[in-house]
């Protein structure tokens, strides 16, 4: 096999593991569940989107970030938590792949089962083109944009996820995280903040959110800075898993 | 497998160090295995022996030295090195939500064995292992003896040239134990292997050759009749004699030109039993015909007379007791 198949091969095999991981485990099915319940509140109950009038999502994605604040920290924490407690981290690491497949191929897979949480949220798209003509491109837009947002959050929790090998610790420190994430765009805090820091500390440190680069996508925006944004809090976020696999395995 | 250039040892371990903060776990080990080798590592508790195999097997880098396996540094071939080890780790991990099948599975697609090989050599190793009233079943719902097992089948899944073992019997019964020695014997002779153990007879029954590592540094290198012969003991004869007081018995012992001296191990009611020790020089054998010769002369009841070879453990126990007591645990 030349280096570039064996690479994907690797990664795919590791991917097709954890998928297996997941759904084996009930877990999962706890996580979908409650996905699809809170999605549903947020959305009919608290967004109160059929009394509206308005044949948009805006609101169903609204409330993703704050969603999946605790959800994807939830799936991202056992992600090398586990392999520590167990062990098996010692035993995926002395196979014949790099760390950087097993990183990568752990994330895929739990990305890929965010988004099929993701997708079974379909009923609230039909549910709106029953009742109204909605932009489907909008909507569309903005689910990628969710992915993207969760894709975000997930690498955030695999950090966090490889500086212990306690689930729970892990999964505070990537809420903490991804909370700062949230709260540096989010407009209540910026307009409180600005009072007391000067205008150009308020953009900087917004700029660090999450929010505003998500608000694109939500209006059917697709913006490539807002992907690059997303996109390279993925590649941060699985890049410091790899140099705190490698201070751990140096054992400093 | 590939052609390796039979004229190197398969396992150069070339002055490995390994320091955790101030604390050196491995310092400055080399030796060297060769195929048709199974060695024996041996030391007490956080003596360096896992950290050790974790750097061979490329899990841990090095703080110092580097090892060499099948001609490939694992400092800058680490996948070529890796690629050619059968590795299992202390405790034998497994995936507990996987059933025994699909973990071999997995490993096989990760050693890059593909359909029919990939099929065949899933089989091999559950027949090996005596694995197959489990395959279907979850890890998490294994006993001790068959997850340890499955961890070990994992480790020959790709036929390696080299076998790194972490203590593979331990938490086996008995008669699993016998089944996972005679397995490592017959795998060596065709193979590399370092296997760490706790018991001494396991060196004895399976190994040609065994390190004993002690604070991070080795402190004994032999066959396991070499280290044997380290004891104090080896050459001493045993001799149990019925229905005469022993200390006469020692008494005439001791006049005995190739004796140095003889002590009484029991009594207790039953034949005196003592050790016979030589004098320096005495040629393997002649202390135990001396001492024949005159207990037939005497007409004692002999009911034992043989010549210790010595014993492990009591090896094991000088070289590496002196001060394990302060010893840090990690």
């Amino acid at each position: 096999m030349n280096g570039l198949s064996t690479f994907i091969s690797n990664i795919w095999t590791i991917t097709k593991r954890e998928l297996g991981g997941y759904f084996t485990s009930p877990v999962a099915y706890v996580f979908i569940v409650m996905f699809l319940l809170l999605t549903g509140l947020f959305t009919f109950m608290i967004g109160s989107i059929l009394e509206r009038g308005e044949a948009s999502l805006f609101w169903f994605f609204y409330w993703h970030p704050w969603l999946y604040l605790i959800l994807v920290p939830a799936i991202g924490m056992g992600v090398w938590a586990e392999e520590r407690r167990l062990g098996t981290i010692e035993l995926l690491l002395t196979m014949p792949i790099t760390t950087w497949q097993a990183i990568v191929g752990k994330f895929i897979a739990a990305w890929i089962f965010l988004g099929a949480a993701l997708f079974l949220t379909f009923p609230v798209v039909l549910t709106v083109n029953y009742l109204g003509n909605p932009d489907n491109g909008v909507i569309l837009c903005a689910y990628i944009g969710s992915f993207l947002l969760g894709g975000s959050y997930l690498a955030i929790s695999t950090m966090t996820s490889a500086m212990t090998r306690n689930q729970v610790v892990s999964l505070i420190i990537s809420v903490v995280i991804c909370l700062f994430l949230i709260l540096a765009g989010f407009p209540p805090i910026t307009d409180l903040i600005q009072n007391y820091v000067p205008q150009i500390i308020v953009d900087i440190v917004a700029s660090f959110s999450v929010i505003p680069h998500f608000d694109g996508f939500k209006r059917g925006i697709l913006d490539l800075r807002d992907i690059i944004f997303f996109l390279s809090i993925i590649v941060f976020g699985l890049f410091a898993t790899s140099l705190i696999i490698r201070n751990l395995r140096a054992g400093h | 497998m590939a052609d390796f250039n039979a004229e190197k040892p398969m396992i150069q371990v070339k002055n490995l160090a390994k320091s955790f903060g101030p604390k050196r776990a491995v310092d400055g080990v080399s030796f060297n295995v060769e195929i048709g080798e199974v060695l024996g590592f041996l030391g007490p508790n956080g003596a360096g022996k896992s950290t050790t195999m974790r750097m061979i097997t490329g899990f841990i880098p090095p703080t110092e030295g580097t090892v060499v396996v099948g001609g490939f540094d694992i400092l800058n071939n680490p996948i070529q090195v890796k690629k050619i080890i059968g590795y299992l780790p202390e405790n034998a991990p497994a995936y507990a939500d996987m059933s025994v099948h699909s973990f071999l599975d997995f490993v096989a697609e990760l050693r890059g064995l593909r359909g029919e090989e990939k099929k065949k050599a899933v089989s091999r190793v559950i027949e090996m292992c005596f694995l197959e009233s489990v395959v279907n079943q979850s890890i998490d719902t294994l006993s001790k003896g068959f997850r340890h097992r499955t961890c070990f089948a994992q480790s020959i899944i790709h036929d390696p040239p080299v076998l790194v073992l972490d203590e593979p019997t331990d938490g086996l019964d008995p008669n699993q134990k016998h089944e996972v020695r005679t397995l490592i014997k017959r795998m060596g002779e065709k193979k590399a292997i370092i296997f760490s153990t706790h018991i001494l007879e396991e060196v004895e029954s399976a190994c040609t050759r065994a390190i004993i590592i002690d604070r991070g540094k080795i402190v004994a290198n032999g066959t396991p009749n070499e280290l044997k012969r380290m004891s104090e003991l080896a050459g001493t004869v045993i001799l149990k004699v019925r229905n005469i007081p022993a200390e006469e018995v020692v008494q005439k012992v001791k006049e005995l030109s190739c004796v140095k001296r003889a002590s009484i191990i029991s009594t207790d009611g039953g034949p005196a039993c003592l050790r016979v020790y030589p004098q320096q020089n005495i040629t393997n054998g002649e202390l135990a015909r001396a001492v024949g010769e005159l207990a037939i002369q005497q007409q004692w009841r002999v009911e034992e007379l043989h010549t210790d070879e010595g014993r492990l453990d009591e090896v094991f126990r000088n070289i590496t007791l002196p001060d394990t007591t302060q010893e840090v645990s990690r």
